[in-house]
């Protein structure tokens, strides 16, 4: 079990201590900079990813596991082509995730660049295959106004199959490390869509995209419009439609070596996202979306207004601890996995990112 | 030659101080201040060269006009100043 989290939020990277009294924090990095990415490694080595707003994004990096932390490469297009009619900007305006496959560091993007590092963050190369494929051109924002590469799952059987998502844009599958990708995504829709259009798979609003560890062929998802799962690495999805109390929200959390097993953040959808009835609640499923519990001992159940963003709800790799942060700066531990949470003693700035070290 | 100036707010990221450097143009002068400060760029400019959205640069108390090419004249006497727009929170 994991006894440290870090913390992205609008205001600085968090970093969080289990000790014998329970969890606190125990220090604070980037006090002021909104952290957007995080991803803990293997040898101390640690990466954050900035957006300072004004002077762009940034990528930090420390080799000593957290305490002492030196500016790398963040990632960054080539020059756009002059003329065209390329309806997306060529600059990365914020990295929104980034996940590790030994050596191979990915960086999922706002506006829709995949990036790959090959030494730490010290370069970054765009993965033109996916940026090139003419589908790239129907990627449109969700909730912003750029395409959002959110999701990134590595298979770890064999590094070379990867599975992206994309709000909104799709998910695409690749089967040798990124030089080529298809779209997946038959059997979602999009009830935003023209009709003619709701099961394109290029017009998918996925939220967040996440395989088992243990049977990466099986992904949940957290769609704009549901919950879905694919047994098939993403190619094909069947609705989850058990899901309580809401089928809409942003965060998934999927147990490490359990492909049945899944946590969902519900919130009444579309333009409100605040929880339904104003009471936090985690939808577990244990059957692969058969049916849902709805956990909620320990979280506010009376005027809670806090939205789970898609990065600030993870799972440690014993798939015992849970930790989900708020856009308010809720923030809750599980140790049960999630029949009980606790909350944080301390007031965060808006999460944006949860990772267990 | 050109004076180049920049906000207070970058010296939380990296250490600067103005600067005398020759150029007719703000972006070759900032070229000059950024062979000295590599990282600097970035701060600036985004990837694709462009001032970027939330930085804005004064010549001589006026903003410039050329955000994309950084073609705006630029005197022996003048300052530029670089700076944040005032947004965020």
């Amino acid at each position: 079990m994991s006894d440290r989290l870090f913390v992205g939020t609008r205001k600085g990277l968090f970093d969080l201590r289990r000790r014998k009294a329970g969890w606190d924090v125990a220090t604070v990095h980037f006090l002021g900079d909104p952290v957007t990415a995080i991803l803990p490694g293997p040898d101390k080595n640690f990466l954050a990813a900035l957006d300072l707003g004004h002077f762009g994004v940034k990528l930090w990096a420390s080799e000593d596991g957290g305490g002492h932390w030196e500016e790398r490469a963040a990632p960054a297009f080539p020059a756009k082509p002059e003329g065209g009619d390329d309806p997306h900007d060529w600059t990365v305006k914020a990295v929104w995730v980034m996940e590790r496959a030994g050596a191979v560091v990915w960086a999922g993007t706002l506006a829709g660049g995949l990036f790959r590092s090959m030494d730490e963050g010290r370069s970054w190369t765009l993965q033109r295959a996916l940026w090139d494929m003419p589908e790239r051109r129907q990627w449109m924002g969700g909730g912003a106004v750029h395409p959002l590469l959110h999701s990134i799952a590595i298979d770890p059987r064999d590094p070379d199959k990867m599975l992206v998502g994309i709000s909104t844009g799709g998910v695409y599958r690749s089967e040798d490390g990124g030089a080529s990708w298809r779209p997946g995504g038959q059997g979602l829709y999009a009830e935003y869509m023209p009709p003619e259009r709701r099961g394109d798979p290029v017009a998918q609003d996925v939220h967040r995209v996440i395989a088992c560890p243990a049977a990466p062929d099986v992904v949940w998802c957290q769609h704009h419009n549901g919950v879905f799962r694919s047994t098939d690495g993403g190619m094909s999805w069947q609705e989850i439609t058990a899901i309580k109390p809401s089928k809409f929200g942003f965060a998934v959390a999927v147990h490490p070596t359990d492909p049945e097993t899944a946590w969902f953040v519900p919130a009444v959808k579309d333009e409100c996202r605040v929880p339904v009835d104003a009471a936090m609640a985690v939808a577990c499923t244990e059957n692969g979306g058969r049916s849902f519990v709805v956990l909620s001992e320990g979280l506010p159940q009376r005027h809670a207004y806090d939205l789970v963003y898609r990065h600030a709800f993870d799972i440690d790799a014993a798939g015992e601890r849970l930790a989900m942060g708020s856009t308010t700066g809720g923030f809750w531990i599980s140790e049960n996995g999630g029949a009980s949470w606790e909350a944080l003693p301390a007031r965060l700035p808006p999460v944006a990112c949860v990772r267990f070290a | 030659m050109p004076r180049v100036a920049f906000t207070g707010h970058l010296r939380r990221y990296l250490d600067l101080s103005e600067i005398e450097v020759e150029g007719a143009t703000v972006g070759a002068a900032l070229a000059r201040v950024f062979e000295r400060q590599p990282k600097l760029r970035a701060y600036v400019l985004d990837e694709q060269g462009h001032v970027r959205q939330h930085v804005s640069i004064y010549v001589g108390g006026s903003q410039i006009v050329d955000r994309e090419k950084l073609s705006d004249r630029v005197g022996a006497g003048d300052e530029i100043y670089v700076l944040q727009a005032l947004s965020g929170g």
